[in-house]
């Protein structure tokens, strides 16, 4: 069926600007218009209208549109879904609100912790009890229910959560609940065995919660969509990227909305992932900044990294365990508050910090004057002359080196005896520092080393920090690939329909029963091969993962098994698999406990076609430079006479030697001292380091 | 260029946080025992090579960090420099060089850059089981509570003490988890020391000299300035707490002078039969946690912030002498930081917030079959939270821990550990003080055996005979209470039995309130009655 699909569409609504892609037989033609707050739908419009127009071709002519989106995130970050009933476990009302019953931040007395997602007069307990095993300790009062139906109609709710405890392991409860509650009720209603089917009481109440409260307004939102592009003669199936990294239909989408949170970076990690198998990378680090946040992920054998629970609207500078977990399968990347738009300040001990605050587009950073009064890292940027103050965004604003300076010496300068330069070197440092602290233990977490990767960096701040940050992590190359201002949605085009299905089952290795664990996979696969069959008719291939644990231990590690039949003599294979990847994460495998299944998952996508394989250059020819700037080297801590080369006077098999600026219409490509600049076959600029 | 090199070291100061973040991740990913991996109760840091503390770990508890920065100086006059070796790491759980009880494993690790020694990374975690009596406070000496570990070596160049592992086998419960544990912190030293050495080299630097000198200057000066921004005088505070089966009074005076903070204990009741007597150096981390947060609480916490607080005691259950049991000395430990900001607010009026449950309502569990049943037996911990004090400005923290930051266990995990049903875990209505600003609410729990077992637990609550008290014209928080469905009335501490087909209720104390009830605004009050944290017939 992909071979069908010629012409494809890509559409990324982020916070600030909506980016669409459009392929055309493999010619690439991209746009960004603002986004639409009131209309999303809108934006995508007219965004399709230029790149069509660009094509020299109709609305009608798209084989396929993909589409990713904040809109969910956003409608949990600023608390503007549904209103919500959850129906819970009696005993249980409280979960989503006593949290861990932690305090993230030790030492400030004065914490607030984030108010949960339905407030208590909105949940409502049932009596009904499921044990750990999956067995019924206590009938489910149906009674109740009934009459639970009849206060949700009349207090005007617009969408039913279900989260009873251990659901996980015996659904029967919350799907015999849903059909009472439907019988007399027409809102949707989310069940948390099938939104989040994990262990973690907390974890998955509070996915089903916040798929319930995003719910009417997604389905509105697409259903929306759906007719407008029909109506502009795009008849094309529509299919939404989901924050795995795979492709759900609409239909799918509308039902589990909160699958849809973090689907532009997940877009932009595919996006790396396609770079990465075009040049044969097998360790890949994708490094993603925009306005905002800062986005970290790593990619291995052309594979990001997945996880199965993340958090969403972190409320406390950006501070784990701030926000809501969301269990769902997830492209694993970490997220810091560290964009062009972040805020520089000076804190009690005359420390430099940099965000999580941000400027965004209104008021912008100081040097755009548009109210702008404080520093941000674009000011700091321009005032180290790493951008072009009459050339950023292809012209269309031009910066204020006055302005940034301004503000830089008031916030900064000032209260640390500083010159606006080293004030501005001093917050681009801090800033760097902060994503290569979150680089490293992203790393760790996944018992990685982080400087044995090649660094993939796109979004329009990242190419001015790249090299600078892979001097900080030991990293010696550094891809700029083209079209890197509106990866997201090229990685929405690259996309596999693909889903991953979840199933926690707890078994001893020594009690491992085959005939159990086959069934539930064949179980996984069905259901997996199902959402994926909704969008292609060709191969399909699976992955089989076992998240396994010695006994006791509470973190489960990834060990990846045989796409095959499972028999009783397996267990030495399994035991092996496990202790192999044990030691790769933490040093030495563990004599003596047990070792135990939790959770399994399938994995299911069609087959890519074979892109383009280029090999990557190391090695070019100087190039002559056309002009020269002053701009701050930070290794060697000085201004340096710095080379400033357009992007588009280059060719293939160029090389530039760092320091040297590249532009663009975009945005700049910094090549610091210990760095050199290769031009590859594709104009992709690679950044490598002197005498690697 | 100075300003450069200024830059550099803040940058190099955040890098060696983050080098202990990755030291604690490691435990907690690699941990058995559901107190670390579920609930966080560990800490670790880094030190230069006199023992001083350069850094912490944002993830951990108060009761781990600050007792640890006095242990490495402990292991240091035990250890003498010529027999340190890259690849060593030391181990101990005395309560007196630790961190208070014998269920903590420290373990402290040189770290050599080539030939020299440029300090030490260290790490603790709360283990399931030492032997002995089990988590509790019946024991009559600290010879009841478990294995006694002096602080030696658990490996030597890389090569694990055997004998050692052999011993512990044979005198715990779970040996498989505790030895695991063991590895688990040796492990994460070794990670935080490689990352060290990275960091060194990249920036070219033999030893951590120049940074630390850097950080303890730059923290002992902001410190200071904080400390000459306060009252001077002294001022002091009387509290109750439930004891073991009878009340005890702690008392605390605080001092405040151009140098520093000091602390005295004097006053406060003598050490208890039972072993929740507290040893000093679990009742200095506490204290000085609590002036931290009210004096510095934004400094990073390293030796130079703490130096400027003096902790002292005669002996007495807040500096219990060995052979003293010490099991629970958290319970009475958690009362500590309550007792020092009480005597904090009549120097800094309006300012401090009410008293809160303090002590965790730490639950252990050992269930079996009833007698002739089939089924499991096993040990279950859970951690619980109360309502924290009114705050001013701010309703207190429903069911969150403070002073201790650790997490609770999910329910779900829990009964996956042993054969147990948790039917209620919920906030406690009317359970906080009232206030201008509520106190915030306890939660009441309910566990039984499941079908066909019973079980035993160790009961270690406190604020049942004593509540937390309002502040400012607050009302006090409710009392707690433990007793079994069919109204029987249980013990807050000690071993007690939870027969078959009977299920242990808990209803956890509510923090105090701050400011008289009747400035209460009208939409607090209105909000109170709609969630239900206050019910009409109260």
């Amino acid at each position: 069926m992909t071979q069908r699909h010629e012409i494809r569409l890509g559409a990324d609504i982020g916070g600030t600007f909506t980016d669409i892609a459009l392929e055309v037989r493999g010619k690439l033609f991209s746009t960004k218009v603002l986004t639409n707050y009131s209309a999303p739908e809108q934006a995508i419009l007219d965004g399709i209208e230029i790149v069509c127009r660009d094509a020299s071709i109709a609305p009608k002519d798209i084989d396929i549109v993909i589409h990713g989106t904040t809109l969910a995130t956003n409608a949990l970050i600023e608390r503007r879904g549904a209103k919500t009933a959850l129906v819970t476990t009696e005993g249980f009302r409280d979960v989503i609100e006593m949290r861990t019953e932690n305090r993230f931040e030790q030492y400030d007395l004065s914490l607030v912790l984030p108010s949960p997602l339905i407030p208590r007069e909105d949940r409502f307990p049932v009596k009904g009890r499921i044990d750990a095993q999956g067995r019924e300790l206590q009938p489910l009062d149906e009674r109740t229910l009934e009459a639970l139906a009849e206060v949700i109609g009349e207090r005007g709710f617009g969408a039913v959560a279900i989260g009873f405890i251990h659901s996980y392991m015996n659904p029967a409860h919350e799907e015999r609940a849903r059909e009472i509650l439907s019988e007399k009720l027409s809102i949707p209603i989310s069940i948390s065995a099938e939104v989040s089917p994990q262990m973690r009481e907390f974890e998955r109440f509070n996915t089903v919660c916040a798929n319930a409260y995003v719910r009417p307004q997604m389905a509105d939102y697409l259903s929306r969509l759906q007719v407008r592009l029909k109506e502009m003669g795009a008849n094309c199936p529509v299919f939404m990227i989901h924050s795995g990294g795979g492709l759900i239909s609409v239909e799918t989408a509308s039902e589990f909305p909160v699958r849809l949170v973090e689907s532009g970076p997940a877009g932009g990690a595919i996006f790396a992932a396609d770079i990465a198998r075009r040049f044969s990378l097998d360790r890949v680090v994708s490094y993603d900044m925009g306005g905002t946040t800062a986005k970290i992920c790593l990619i291995e054998d052309y594979q990001p990294h997945s996880a199965r629970t993340f958090e969403v609207a972190r409320t406390y500078r950006f501070c784990k365990g701030s926000g809501m977990p969301i269990s769902i399968p997830v492209i694993e990347m970490i997220e810091i508050g560290a964009g062009g738009g972040s805020i520089a300040w000076v804190d009690a001990m005359g420390r430099i910090q940099a965000g999580p605050e941000s400027a965004a587009s209104e008021p912008g950073p100081a040097c755009y004057q548009r109210g702008g009064e404080r520093p941000a890292i674009t000011d700091a940027d321009l005032v180290l002359g790493k951008l072009d103050p009459d050339n950023f965004a292809g012209g269309k604003i031009k910066l204020s080196v006055d302005s940034a300076m301004a503000a830089i010496t008031r916030d900064v300068g000032d209260r640390l005896r500083l010159t606006p330069q080293a004030a501005a070197f001093g917050i681009v440092e801090v800033v760097d520092e902060n994503m290569a602290n979150a680089a490293r233990v992203h790393a760790v977490e996944n018992g990685k080393n982080i400087s044995e990767n090649i660094m993939i960096a796109f979004g329009g701040a990242a190419p001015l920090h790249a090299a600078r940050l892979c001097e900080k992590l030991g990293v010696d190359q550094c891809l700029i690939p083209q079209g890197a201002g509106v990866g997201s949605a090229i990685g929405f085009l690259k996309a596999p329909f693909g889903y991953e299905a979840l199933a926690s089952k707890i078994m001893g290795l020594s009690k491992f029963d085959a005939g159990i664990i086959n069934a539930m996979l064949d179980d996984l696969k069905t259901t997996a091969e199902g959402f994926v069959r909704a969008g292609t008719d060709g191969e399909i291939v699976r992955e089989i993962t076992a998240f396994m644990r010695y006994a006791g231990q509470g973190w489960e590690i990834p060990v990846a098994l045989p796409d095959r039949a499972f028999a009783d003599g397996d267990r030495t294979m399994m035991e092996n698999a496990f202790k192999e990847r044990y030691a790769q994460f933490f040093g030495r495998a563990v004599e003596g406990p047990e070792i135990e299944f939790v959770t399994w998952s399938v994995k299911a996508q069609d087959v890519r076609p074979e892109g383009e394989r280029l090999a990557l250059k190391t090695e070019g020819a100087r190039v002559s430079v056309p002009s020269i700037r002053a701009v701050f080297d930070p290794a060697s801590g000085r201004t340096l006479e710095t080379a400033i080369v357009p992007r588009h006077a280059l060719s293939s098999g160029d090389r530039v030697t760092g320091p040297a600026v590249i532009v663009e219409r975009e945005t700049s490509t910094i090549v610091t001292s210990p760095f050199d600049a290769v031009i590859q076959a594709d104009g992709t600029i690679l950044l490598v380091r002197k005498g690697f | 260029m100075s300003d450069i090199n200024e830059i550099r070291m803040q940058v190099m100061w955040n890098r060696l946080i983050s080098v202990v973040e990755e030291q604690a991740l490691t435990l907690l990913r690699t941990a058995f025992s559901t107190s670390v991996r579920e609930a966080g109760d560990l800490s670790a840091g880094v030190y230069n090579a006199k023992g001083e503390m350069l850094a912490q770990a944002v993830t951990g508890t108060p009761g781990h960090v600050n007792t640890m920065a006095e242990a490495v100086l402990h292991f240091i006059a035990e250890i003498p420099r010529e027999d340190m070796y890259p690849g060593d790491t030391y181990v101990t759980n005395d309560p007196w060089k630790g961190t208070g009880h014998l269920h903590d494993i420290t373990m402290v690790s040189p770290s050599f850059k080539g030939e020299e020694l440029i300090g030490f990374f260290a790490c603790t975690a709360h283990v399931v089981d030492v032997g002995g009596r089990g988590f509790g406070a019946d024991g009559k000496s600290v010879y009841e509570e478990g294995i006694q570990i002096p602080i030696m070596k658990f490996a030597e160049r890389g090569v694990v003490n055997k004998d050692l592992l052999k011993i512990l086998r044979l005198n715990v419960r779970e040996p498989n988890q505790v030895i695991g544990d063991f590895f688990s912190l040796a492990a994460c030293n070794d990670v935080g020391h490689k990352r060290l050495i990275e960091m060194l080299d990249e920036v070219g630097y033999d030893n951590l000299d120049t940074l630390g000198n850097f950080i303890l200057s730059r923290t002992h000066v902001a410190t200071m300035e904080r400390i000459a921004g306060l009252p001077k005088g002294a001022w002091s505070n009387e509290m109750l707490t439930d004891g073991y089966d009878e009340p005890i009074k702690l008392a605390a005076e605080v001092s405040i002078t151009n140098s520093g903070v000091n602390v005295d204990f004097a006053g406060s009741g003598a050490m208890s039969r039972w072993g929740i007597n507290v040893p000093l150096i679990y009742t200095k981390a506490y204290a000085c946690y609590a002036l931290k947060c009210v004096v510095a609480p934004d400094i990073p916490n390293n030796a130079a912030s703490l130096a400027v607080f003096n902790v002292s005691s005669p002996t007495n259950i807040l500096n219990a002498e060995r052979p003293a049991p010490v099991s629970v000395r958290h319970v009475i430990g958690h009362m500590v930081p309550d007792l020092v900001l009480g005597a904090l607010a009549k120097a800094l009026p309006g300012k401090i917030l009410a008293e809160g449950a303090a002590a965790l309502w730490n639950i252990h569990i050992s269930v079996r079959p009833v007698a002739g049943g089939t089924g499991r037996r096993a040990e279950v911990l859970m951690f619980n939270s109360g309502g924290m004090g009114a705050r001013p400005g701010l309703d207190g923290l429903s069911s969150t821990a403070f002073p201790s930051g650790v997490h609770t266990m999910p329910i779900e995990a829990t009964e996956h550990t042993g054969p147990i049903v948790v039917w209620r875990k919920e906030l406690r209505p009317n359970s906080g003080g009232a206030g201008k600003y509520r106190g915030g609410l306890g939660q009441v729990i309910e566990i039984a055996p499941a079908e066909g077992h019973e079980f035993d637990f160790s009961a270690m609550f406190d604020r049942i005979a004593t509540p937390p008290r309002g502040r400012d014209g607050g009302e006090d928080g409710a009392p707690g209470s433990a007793r079994l469905d069919d109204g029987t009335k249980l013990r807050p501490k000690g071993w007690q039995h939870v027969p078959a087909g009977r299920r242990l209720v808990l209803e956890l104390p509510g923090g105090g309130g701050f400011g008289s009830p009747a400035e209460r605004s009208s939409e607090a009050k209105a909000e109170d009655l709609s969630k239900g944290y206050v019910t009409e017939k109260k």
